[in-house]
């Protein structure tokens, strides 16, 4: 068991470092450079040469590439080019934590509405409520957040003016720990509210679907008309015995989910303006800022990976029955 | 053709009630209500994809600055010449529509209502051809790997390792951003060339196809490889074996036809995706080239003016918003018709 994870963690290094290199060829590939203009004008010739030789660019692509993966090796994610004065270290350090607090509670919310609603229909099942649930829970699914997020901000941003509509994190973050939202302040819950309702809505209604297709499937097995033979509580049937073997299919999409929610945020804080890692990312790209986004995209694909394997280890946590070998 | 009927009909005679697979499913799935207005919703986008130029007043690009942002159904009045050179109802019957804005302007003064319209060739296209691309490449390469197995297999499964550990958007922008430095760079010759003026003519299309193909096929290669080793073991692939059928008359007569049905039901549940995702790229303009009108380039401008005129971003809003959710109920009503497992169930 222990020697299956080791080896999956084993293979994500080879693969990690394809995945750098094509990043950084794709990256290094796009027509243009980052000191192809100064304001409007073009960059004098001679002045482009001597900036590029300050950041190695005048290197062959290989040198290059060795030199941003020693660098990578020691922490080290390089430097800004269009804004010197800061580091992508610095760039993620202030982005990072908002994508991540928007992803983390938007699951949140996705469970605390997916989870309840999905175990309610499952058993009323074929009722009303069912049917309903149903209902919004492909309506939920849906509605794209690039029609949500500027809905939600019309109703409760605009004509009822409760939330502000934009600018969550644009000061220097204050977390807790670094990561956690500082719980106490009204003002990031205000700001918080309609992005994470926007990123929120499409989870918690997948979530409700999978909690119900899988407690439906439990509750037709043996072992739970054995509990009920045996003169058990219907509320225990399903909260001790039913209910944990129904959370696999939900728990195993914890890691993709939160992979997918991090990259996915990227248009909800497009969308709220919130400075994050993807709005980040997409307002880089005109600049070329190489190392920039090289960086992001590596981190990226660390949390797919992160979140590729703990989907086995969460099924091998919740069914002992699964063996790796 | 002609011998499935005889087929058909023969127990018929005998007096029985002829229960075959697809009718099955076909009574399935029109017990599902939501499905089957899916599907009618779904056809009627269809047909006025086909047939925008007719049911639409004015073409995608033509613009009237002095009546730009108005609101929904505000009748206004053009010039005799603007109506005459620009509208296409104009001499018809329906006259009338050339002077109201049935869903309001943008703020060029477009009718919205048309660009809408137009608006669902590219979603249309878009979901169909990257939903054929990923099905194609994802169901050749995870048969391959599945039947072959050994060396092959482990090429393929390692490739998906990979891919698969691939952040999707990150990387679709990247592409969209490389190809149109390259269209704007206007490279003329070659492969290179003729792509870029292909892309050019459907107004962006072409790359957005190549992009969003080019790497969804993952998780259907994935589900046809794990459908090809549960067949390939079966009597009836042992019996083509015996009488010494080919690995490709296997494949092709034998695998495919069974492994068929599921993959079109998983890809049509992906079709939603798609459609989002050429949204997104055009809300961040990386999508449709400028006077093509797309629901997420619409979205994007809107979204600017959302406080004075939100009925620019609600109505392309609720048009993705509608064909999604018919997507999703079509795709959900297909999977409980064909997989007698889900019967009843979600």
């Amino acid at each position: 068991m222990t020697k299956y994870f080791i080896k999956r963690f084993l293979i994500a290094i080879p693969v990690m470092f394809a995945i750098s290199v094509a990043t950084f060829l794709m990256v290094q590939a796009l027509p243009g450079g980052p000191f192809d203009s100064v304001g409007e004008k073009p960059m004098p010739e001679r002045t482009r040469l001597l900036l590029e030789k300050r950041y190695g660019l005048d290197q062959p692509i290989h040198i290059q590439f060795f030199n941003y993966i020693g660098n990578l090796l020691k922490g080290d994610l390089g430097l800004m080019m269009r804004n010197p004065s800061q580091t992508v270290n610095e760039i993620v350090a202030n982005t990072f934590p908002v994508s991540i607090q928007l992803g983390l509670l938007s699951m949140a919310l996705g469970f605390m509405i997916g989870i309840p609603a999905g175990i309610i229909a499952a058993l009323r099942h074929n009722s009303v409520f069912d049917a309903t649930a149903t209902f919004i829970a492909v309506l939920g699914v849906s509605i794209p957040n690039l029609v949500l997020g500027p809905l939600l901000m019309l109703v409760f941003g605009v004509q009822l003016d409760w939330f502000p509509i934009a600018f969550w994190g644009a000061d220097p973050p204050d977390f807790w720990l670094g990561y956690f939202p500082p719980l106490g302040s009204m003002e990031f819950w205000t700001h918080a509210v309609l992005p994470v309702f926007t990123l929120g809505t499409g989870i918690s209604a997948g979530i409700s679907r999978l909690t119900r297709a899988g407690l439906l499937e439990v509750l037709n097995e043996d072992y739970i008309r054995t509990a009920r033979a045996k003169g058990l509580k219907e509320r225990v049937v399903v909260s001790v015995h039913a209910l944990k073997n129904s959370m696999i299919p939900v728990a195993t999409v914890l890691g993709p989910l939160f992979a997918g929610v991090v990259t996915g945020s990227l248009i909800v804080e497009q969308i709220f303006a919130i400075n994050g890692m993807g709005r980040r990312f997409i307002q880089s790209i005109g600049e070329r800022e190489y190392f920039l986004l090289t960086s992001l995209t590596l981190i990226y694909s660390v949390l797919l990976i992160i979140g590729n394997i703990m989907v086995d280890v969460m099924y091998a946590w919740l069914d002992p029955r699964i063996r790796y070998d | 053709m002609a011998t499935n009927e005889k087929a058909m009909e023969k127990p018929a005679a005998a007096g029985e009630e002829v229960r075959s697979p697809m009718r099955d499913a076909w009574w399935e799935f029109k017990r599902n209500r939501a499905s089957v207005v899916g599907m009618i919703f779904i056809i009627f986008v269809v047909f006025s994809a086909l047939f925008a130029p007719m049911i639409t007043p004015y073409d995608f690009e033509v613009q009237n600055v002095d009546f730009s942002r108005s609101k929904p159904m505000t009748p206004y009045v053009v010039t005799q010449e603007h109506a005459e050179e620009h509208c296409t109802w104009y001499g018809t019957f329906m006259e009338w529509g050339c002077t109201v804005y049935l869903t309001g302007s943008d703020q060029l003064g477009r009718d919205l209502y048309s660009r809408m319209i137009y608006g669902t060739r590219v979603s249309l296209s878009v979901a169909l051809v990257a939903a054929t691309v990923a099905l194609g490449i994802g169901m050749v390469l995870g048969t391959i790997s599945g039947y072959f197995g050994g060396w092959v297999d482990n090429f393929f499964m390692r490739l998906v390792d990979f891919l698969y550990a691939i952040p999707i958007l990150p990387i679709i922008i990247l592409m969209q951003v490389y190809f149109q430095a390259l269209a704007r760079r206007g490279v003329s010759e070659g492969i290179a060339g003729s792509l870029i003026e292909l892309n050019q003519s459907t107004g962006g299309l072409m790359f957005l196809f190549i992009a969003l193909g080019v790497l969804n096929w993952i998780g259907m290669a994935r589900l046809a490889r794990g459908q090809v080793l549960s067949y390939k073991n079966k009597e009836f692939i042992e019996a083509a074996k015996a009488v010494g059928a080919t690995n490709s008359r296997i494949i092709f007569k034998h695998l495919m036809p069974n492994i068929f049905g599921p993959l079109l039901i998983a890809e049509s549940l992906a079709i939603p995706g798609y459609i989002f995702t050429e949204a997104i790229l055009s809300f961040i303009g990386l999508g449709v080239i400028p006077p093509i009108p797309s629901w997420g380039s619409m979205i994007s401008q809107g979204y600017q003016g959302l406080r004075s005129s939100p009925h620019l971003v609600l109505v392309p809003g609720a048009a993705l918003t509608a064909l999604t959710l018919a997507f999703n109920f079509f795709g959900d009503g297909l999977r409980d018709a064909f997989d007698p497992k889900m019967r009843g169930r979600s």
